[in-house]
């Protein structure tokens, strides 16, 4: 089939390879596969890339970390910690930054990599949600993806707890203090983890086992389940014109997107290399090292842990004692419910999608946030839900800079908590309606041109543009939400019995946020202009194609802006 | 695998160096063919380029490319040449500027090479692959159930309830025996949380001196200092639970509870300084509302009176040390903690007052 053969030297060492390894069958359709573009598919990239960078700094940091917890005495180039008595962590850290050639650098970019790599699975997750990126055949990936973030925050927890610094060492206080809390277990589970009472010496080299070795390899599984999975599907993309569900539009693996991969990871890495030259991070000489009854003000988590760290903030002082038994709630509700909210509830989002809406089809093409108001409200307000949590565990910086009392901002944000999703909600289904109705109108009067024309009568009338072509494809490709599947009546109408259970209703109530707000597109010529209609639930039941239909560009009007 | 390697489309026209199909494509599908005018300023992608600036774009490339490689030896060379690295805090830092920006040039020249490249010089075509349905056919389907119910049977798992049961059997403990070995972690808390290293006598001595404190040296009001138990100086795990906060506070404000009239020396009051909430060293003393503050999570203390709850999340008072003086004038608890200090757990129990 070829054209030409390779260079000898290529085509030798690819028939040695194929003769083994049949690589050429294996690869021939793997090298064309294509990759659609957009700057929103580059951020699982920046996680994954991250990812690679804390494994190779990770590795550079192992060759001189002692994940001890012995006292030494400290001599090194930090002269003002001279002859105190710290952890073998501690001073190993110390040595790294200070007395190993590009040690604080790979530490620096260890670090800011980890930050990364958070912030960008984050934003990662965010784009696949309000896409609808999660929908089938991609649901397990999500589920994977989700997995993987929990794994990073703990990971993430574990490896700035190495130290034994004074930040982290309070840090891992604090996570005693939740173990310690959990009802029935908590003694056991605080004295097994630490070996003892706290801090102990058991728990950095445990730690770093779990830190190098079995949260990585986990990690590191996932990734490629990850990857394999999403190369097996397939990449969704958005709609435009020429997009469909059934085609993928984009430039071939080889070389286009090889070429351009490499050239992120090389971006990602240099930027991270760069913020570790220039910005510092988790300067621990500063904080000095840890000790049980030391403290400074203003002790913040990394960013991914502020979160529950505002919870443990803003929770009302709770606490229970029955039968001789003590619950804290002021500790158990912070630390287990934001945190399981947010994942069980994104964990089940899918299938709640999935079973309140009832369709069961093949996705490839991701949602405009708009055209799914009640996912996209949901988003926000877990979105505010999370930035808010986030915002109270900084309360004492808060306080500080804005010149607020300390109280006050921990009332601020217990009001806000609970009614700023809620607030965050209306406003976003405000405005994905707003934009659809839009969007409706921009199909069916089409663009204000700027120009004014004069009409026979004398009227002053301004030209609308039909919509052009790409931008029509993405107008009409709003999806017809799918008819819930009939319970089915029988012979006299009576609905059965199974569509009047509470999880019927319930199923119908959620089917009904999930259709309700749905302004119809491109339904003709300027037939109205008034308010587009809402449909009623269910009214659109035809399971129509998904295709992004390409009109014929007769939309020339005048209309009477 | 659906794999989706079968390209259909490169546009037939104005192609030049570039076939005019994929090779090994069937023949482009008129509908899926892009307008050339839908992908402006791609760099020529899938056209003839113009070779002037493809010439232009490959001297900028090769410029970045060659930056990297001048960085990548101004590191080696600043990394095995330049003596002033490591032995004091401002090398470290100097180290750090020249060998970070060393690095991070070596990484950018490379990334920003390639983006030329690939945006400039790449002719690669934008093409329009067909996804395959994921399912497999009905076909594989049929066999791969006619296999597995063949297997199933022919193992016989399912008839020999015997051989299953007793697998199943096997199975249960060997699950359990990963748990059963991890028993040694730690041994068991029994009743390790209830005590600390107080007792009666022990001196209260200051932190990071080890000095013990005489009462008449501790003699100004509203001052605050950290003390732990005697002989425990530099053992973490006792200063984990015995750290306690001495405070000098007015004898004529203080609030004393029933039962603890004896258990300050003069206005020098003894609280736990582990916060009950999740165990921080409640640090922070104001001195002129003798509020105790935690600075984690802002559980704030009346000092005046009995340390109670004033505000945040922590649920009870911070325990009293009860102190007194000995015979050489120095202060001594009179006993441990009437109550387990930290955070709250399960076997705590109500509170005694």
């Amino acid at each position: 089939m070829s054209t030409t053969t390779p260079p000898k030297p290529i085509d030798d060492a690819v028939g040695y390879a194929d003769d083994r390894f049949a690589t050429a069958g294996f690869l021939r359709g793997k090298m064309k596969k294509v990759f659609p573009d957009h700057w929103s598919f580059m951020l699982g990239e920046i996680a994954l890339y991250s990812f690679v960078i804390l494994l190779l700094s990770g590795t550079f940091l192992s060759l001189w970390f002692k994940p001890s917890m012995s006292e030494v005495i400290y001599h090194g180039s930090y002269t003002k910690l001279n002859g105190v008595s710290v952890s073998e962590a501690y001073d190993s850290t110390l040595r790294i930054s200070f007395d190993i050639r590009g040690g604080l650098l790979m530490r620096q970019i260890h670090h800011w990599a980890a930050v990364l790599f958070l912030a960008s699975i984050m934003v990662h997750m965010l784009r696949i949600f309000f896409t609808g990126a999660y929908r089938k055949p991609r649901e397990i990936n999500w589920l994977i993806g989700i997995t993987m973030f929990t794994l990073a925050i703990l990971e993430g927890l574990f490896g700035y707890s190495l130290p034994d610094d004074l930040l982290s060492g309070t840090g891992l206080r604090i996570t005693q203090g939740v173990l310690q809390s959990i009802p029935i277990v908590g003694t056991y589970l605080f004295y097994f983890a630490f070996g003892g009472a706290f801090p102990g010496h058991d728990f950095i080299p445990r730690l770093y086992t779990v830190h190098v070795l079995l949260v990585p390899g986990l990690l590191l599984a996932l990734v490629a389940a990850h990857l394999m999975i999403m190369w097996f599907q397939g990449h969704t993309q958005f709609p435009g014109k020429g997009k469909s569900n059934n085609t993928v539009t984009g430039k071939a693996f080889y070389p286009v997107f090889l070429i351009k991969t490499n050239a992120f990871f090389l971006f990602t890495f240099a930027v991270i290399a760069g913020l570790a030259t220039f910005a510092q991070i988790n300067p621990i000489w500063l904080f000095g090292p840890y000790t049980p009854d030391s403290i400074t003000a203003g002790s913040q988590p990394d960013f991914y842990m502020g979160f529950l760290e505002g919870a443990l903030r803003i929770m009302p002082n709770w606490e229970t004692n029955l039968w001789g038994h003590t619950i804290g709630w002021n500790v158990l509700i912070p630390a287990l419910v934001p945190l399981g909210l947010i994942m069980t509830g994104a964990a089940l989002w899918p299938f709640i999608e999935q079973w309140a809406t009832g369709d069961r089809r093949i996705h490839h093409l991701a949602d405009r946030p708009r055209n799914a108001p009640f996912r996209t409200s949901v988003g926000m307000a877990t979105v505010t839900f999370y930035g808010l949590l986030w915002l109270a565990g900084g309360n004492d910086v808060l306080a500080d800079k804005f010149h607020v009392q300390l109280f006050w901002t921990t009332w601020i944000f217990r009001v806000t908590v609970i009614v700023g999703p809620f607030i965050a909600y209306f406003i976003t289904k405000r405005i994905c309606i707003g934009l659809q109705r839009s969007d409706a109108a921009e199909l069916d009067h089409g663009v204000e041109s700027g120009i004014i024309t004069m009409m026979p009568s004398g009227e002053f009338v301004e030209v609308h543009e039909p919509v052009k072509e790409n931008a029509e494809a993405v107008l009409r490709s709003k999806p017809v939400p799918a008819a819930l599947p009939d319970a089915g009546e029988d012979e006299n109408g009576i609905p059965s019995p199974a569509s009047r259970g509470p999880l019927a209703r319930a199923r119908k109530a959620l089917n009904n946020a999930f259709t309700a707000d749905d302004i119809p597109m491109g339904n003709g010529h300027a037939d109205g202009h008034g308010e587009p209609q809402v449909t009623a639930p269910g009214a659109n039941g035809d399971d129509s194609t998904q295709d992004a239909a390409v009109e014929g560009g007769d939309h020339k009007e005048l209309s009477r802006g | 695998m659906t794999d989706n390697n079968e390209t259909s489309g490169a546009t037939p026209e104005d192609e030049g160096r570039v076939p005019k199909r994929v090779i090994g494509t069937p023949s482009p599908v008129g509908t899926q063919e892009l307008l050339p005018g839908d992908e402006p300023e791609q760099g020529g992608t899938g056209y003839v380029l113009d070779e002037k600036k493809a010439r232009r774009a490959e001297r900028v490339a090769a410029a970045f490319f060659t930056l990297s490689f001048v960085a990548g030896i101004a590191f080696i060379v600043f990394y095995a040449v330049w003596p002033g690295h490591v032995g004091n805090i401002n090398r470290a830092a100097r180290s750090n500027y020249t060998l970070g920006t060393a690095m991070t040039l070596i990484l950018l020249g490379l990334a920003v090479g390639l983006t030329i490249w690939v945006r400039h010089l790449v002719t690669t075509k934008e093409i329009v692959q067909e996804r395959h349905s994921i399912s497999s056919t009905p076909e594989d389907r049929a066999v791969f159930n006619q296999y597995l119910q063949e297997g199933s049977r022919e193992s016989g798992l399912g008839q020999r309830r015997l051989l299953r049961r007793t697998l199943l059997l096997a199975a249960a403990p060997l699950g359990l025996l990963p748990l059963v070995l991890l028993r040694d972690l730690g041994p068991l808390p029994e009743k390790k949380l209830r005590h600390t290293a107080w007792k009666n006598g022990t001196r209260l001595v200051v932190d990071g001196t080890g000095q013990p404190l005489k009462a008449s040296d501790f003699n100004s009001p509203g001052s605050i200092i950290t003390v732990v138990p005697e002989g425990a100086e530099d053992n973490l795990d006792e200063i984990a639970t015995g750290a306690v906060l001495l405070l000098n506070l007015p004898v004529d404000q203080l609030k004393v509870k029933k039962g603890r009239e004896n258990w300050h020396v003069g206005g020098i009051i003894a609280y736990s300084k582990i916060c009950t909430h999740v165990g921080c060293p409640a640090a922070l003393f104001e001195q002129t509302t003798h509020h105790i503050l935690c600075p984690c999570h802002q559980s704030t203390f009346d000092a005046l009176d009995s340390a109670k709850v004033l505000f945040g999340p922590a649920a009870r008072p911070l325990p009293q040390l009860p102190i007194g003086v000995d015979s050489q004038g120095y202060l001594i608890a009179t006993s441990d903690f009437h109550e387990p200090v930290g955070p709250s757990f399960w076997e705590r129990g109500r509170p005694k007052v």
